[in-house]
């Protein structure tokens, strides 16, 4: 039902978008490139399986450049994005991305999913394209190129994140991780946790996996009852919610009292667990982007006007897509010109204050930032801190 | 220690597989028919305690009949509305094989109509949580009282068919179903009866699963009915004890599997047990090998 209505909303707003006259045409003067705007490309899925993540990116990009545009734009030219529907396939991607080039745009936001992300992230690099992706979470995306940066954090950061988070708030020196081992996601976190625990000198008293997805296990009890008897400090579950439901209901039965830890993929969990069995996660702690919940004052205005212009609730993907633009503009202006090279310098340069935080890029152009800390009070998320591994 | 809490495991998962098994077991002994509808009626059974417990906001000691009911309900609907034609006319097993199938996905996409597809959690029904017992030893609350249940379940059904009137009709239908109809036994009743009763276990298996494991989808039964069925061919289909010997063998080898080889292997060595059965021992570990009525 949902995915319906949000394809109808998609196919709607693609529609919108081809009709609408493109936006913006300062008449200001021609600058470095002899244009009268600066073109920034778009690519996201505006259609099909993945519309409401596409969407959602492409949206609040578009609520970013008429806000850059309001206040003067950038380099005293106006933005103007031009954004294609890439339906959420590589070969879709690859033939939008030629349209944008052939568009004259100086750079790129997108894309949106990893694989095309991959995909147009290889021609962007002979094109030396400064491109920046809002959310596509594969690390070796940003491999291809040195042109190539992206403003979500990559999967295993999380990770990292959480075992520093363990040993010096919590100070933990045990602990354990239950994984689901037939998705790349959770792998990917309980790896990195693993890795980053031994670092840390934390021990690791149970690695225990479970087949996850729609007919995977339920029954939790064998590794629990494991990992109980080793008695950790914590227990890593990087798993989605619907999952960490079931798991944390069952480790409270077994009697399990470490404390449970995990990643941006708990967020909704609440909603999951009844309210009668909601002390399981009394003594829990997870990492995530950007919180809505967050009483920080440029966020709350983001997803008010969000809501006021779309009529739909902003999520992690509006607010990367929203910071991404600010990001890229921040680096144009910086680099004073719409050269690759010299917008591809200013990127590596970025310490941008944004929605998810200030983010600066690492020497793999992926995001350095604080992670926000989330744990749980009685039915409800409760801000804990701001973390970063830095810290 | 650690061995021991695994085997109370293996025998809490294995108490509602074998609570599912005997739905299996009771409709093919009596009619040569597996079921594959089977499997969702525990989940028919999950919605219900939902449906009572979380949409009513009533007490779980309402959940409970009206699972019951409404499970053992479903069952002789189903068997009326599906079955009984192709039964009565004698239609081609693979026919009837299709037809539950059908059965199946046609309960799982009317639960995703009625009440969205993705996963609702349960409330707390009865006690899950740990106790001690002398020795140091803990074990879950759940997992004894999967166990009770589905022994006293099998006691009580036991006594049904080998004490009462219905049980033995039950056991002549089985037998030879025409002579049954000759010596004046009503035998669509007894069809009728043994699919209410099959079901209104499974419904006992739901109650206790939602309380194991507290969260329901409209696909839950897809692969629990499965591995149910696994367990009813292990023990022998068609007989009691044997679907509760095979839930038992099975949950543990589950288990164990998941604790001391790799829980990737789980699936793969339950169905394992399925080939090596069929294999070696077609007829299970208690069942009878019964001569095909030409």
């Amino acid at each position: 039902m949902m995915k319906k209505t949000m394809r109808v909303a998609a196919a709607v707003l693609a529609a919108a978008m081809m009709t609408m006259p493109l936006a913006g045409c300062g008449g200001k003067d021609a600058g470095t490139t002899g244009g009268d705007t600066i073109k920034i490309g778009g690519l996201a899925p505006l259609t099909g399986e993945v519309a409401q993540y596409g969407t959602a990116v492409d949206n609040a990009v578009k609520l970013a450049v008429k806000e850059i545009n309001e206040k003067g734009g950038v380099l005293g030219k106006q933005i103007e994005y031009i954004s294609y529907d890439e339906k959420g396939d590589s070969q879709e991607a690859v033939t939008a991305y030629d349209r944008l080039v052939g568009d004259k745009v100086v750079a790129l936001i997108g894309d949106v999913t990893s694989k095309p992300c991959k995909a147009v992230a290889q021609k962007a690099a002979a094109d030396n394209m400064p491109m920046l992706t809002p959310s596509g979470t594969q690390e070796d995306i940003t491999d291809v190129g040195a042109n190539v940066f992206r403003t979500c954090f990559i999967d295993p950061y999380q990770g990292k994140l959480m075992a520093t988070y363990a040993s010096q708030k919590l100070e933990a020196k045990t602990a354990a991780i239950l994984y689901d081992s037939a998705d790349t996601y959770s792998t990917g976190i309980a790896d990195a946790f693993e890795a980053a625990a031994k670092d840390l000198n934390i021990t690791i008293t149970n690695k225990e996996g479970y087949q996850g997805g729609s007919s995977g296990s339920k029954d939790f009890n064998t590794q629990l009852t494991k990992i109980k008897s080793s008695n950790p400090d914590v227990l890593m579950i990087p798993v989605y919610y619907s999952d960490v439901a079931l798991i944390a209901v069952q480790a409270k039965a077994q009697g399990i009292t470490s404390k449970l830890l995990g990643a941006d993929g708990w967020d909704g969990v609440l909603e999951k667990i009844d309210a009668s069995n909601q002390d399981a996660v009394s003594n829990a702690y997870f990492c995530s982007q950007y919180s809505a919940t967050s009483t920080d004052e440029a966020l709350q205005g983001f997803l008010k006007k969000y809501k006021e212009t779309y009529h739909l609730d902003a999520n992690m993907f509006s607010v990367l897509g929203y910071d991404s633009m600010y990001i890229m503009a921040d680096a144009i202006s910086r680099a004073g010109s719409t050269d690759s090279d010299k917008i591809i310098e200013a990127m590596k340069a970025t310490n941008f204050k944004g929605l998810t935080g200030t983010t600066s890029f690492d020497e793999k152009r992926n995001p350095i930032r604080e992670a926000i800390i989330t744990g749980f009070d009685g039915g409800s998320y409760k801000f804990i801190e701001n973390f970063s591994v830095g810290a | 220690m650690d061995f021991f809490s695994q085997i109370l495991n293996g025998l809490g998962l294995g108490s509602i597989y074998a609570l599912v098994a005997l739905g299996y077991s009771m409709v093919y002994g009596i009619v040569q028919l597996i079921n594959f509808a089977h499997g969702d009626i525990i989940m028919v059974g999950g919605y219900m305690v939902y449906f009572t417990m979380v949409s009513l906001k009533m007490p779980v000691w309402v959940a409970i009949p009206v699972a019951l009911l409404v499970c053992a309900l479903a069952g002789v609907l189903i068997e009326k509305l599906a079955y009984h034609r192709l039964l009565t006319k004698g239609a081609p097993r693979i026919s009837l094989l299709i037809t539950a199938i059908g059965v199946s996905l046609f309960l799982q996409n009317s639960f995703m109509m009625l009440f969205q597809s993705d996963p609702k959690s349960m409330p707390v029904m009865f006690m899950n949580g740990m106790i001690g017992s002398p020795g140091g030893l803990q074990v879950n609350s759940a997992t004894l009282l999967n166990i009770a249940v589905s022994v006293v379940m099998m006691i009580c059904l036991q006594l049904l068919v080998n004490k009462t009137k219905i049980g033995k009709a039950m056991q002549a239908t089985s037998e030879d179903a025409g002579a049954a109809k000759l010596m004046g036994i009503n035998t669509n009743f007894i069809i009728a009866v043994t699919f209410a009763v099959g079901s209104a276990l499974a419904a006992v298996g739901a109650l206790l699963y939602c309380n194991t494991y507290p969260q329901i989808s409209p696909t839950m039964g897809n692969l629990f009915g499965l591995k149910a069925f696994v367990a009813a061919v292990l023990g022998g289909i068609g007989s009691i004890p044997g679907a509760m010997l095979g839930g038992y063998l099975l949950g543990m080898a589950e288990v164990l599997t998941k604790a001391y080889v790799s829980s990737t292997l789980t699936d793969a060595v339950v169905f394992g047990i399925l080939i090596v059965v069929l294999l070696v021992k077609p007829a299970g570990i208690l069942g009878k090998i019964r001569k095909e009525k030409v």
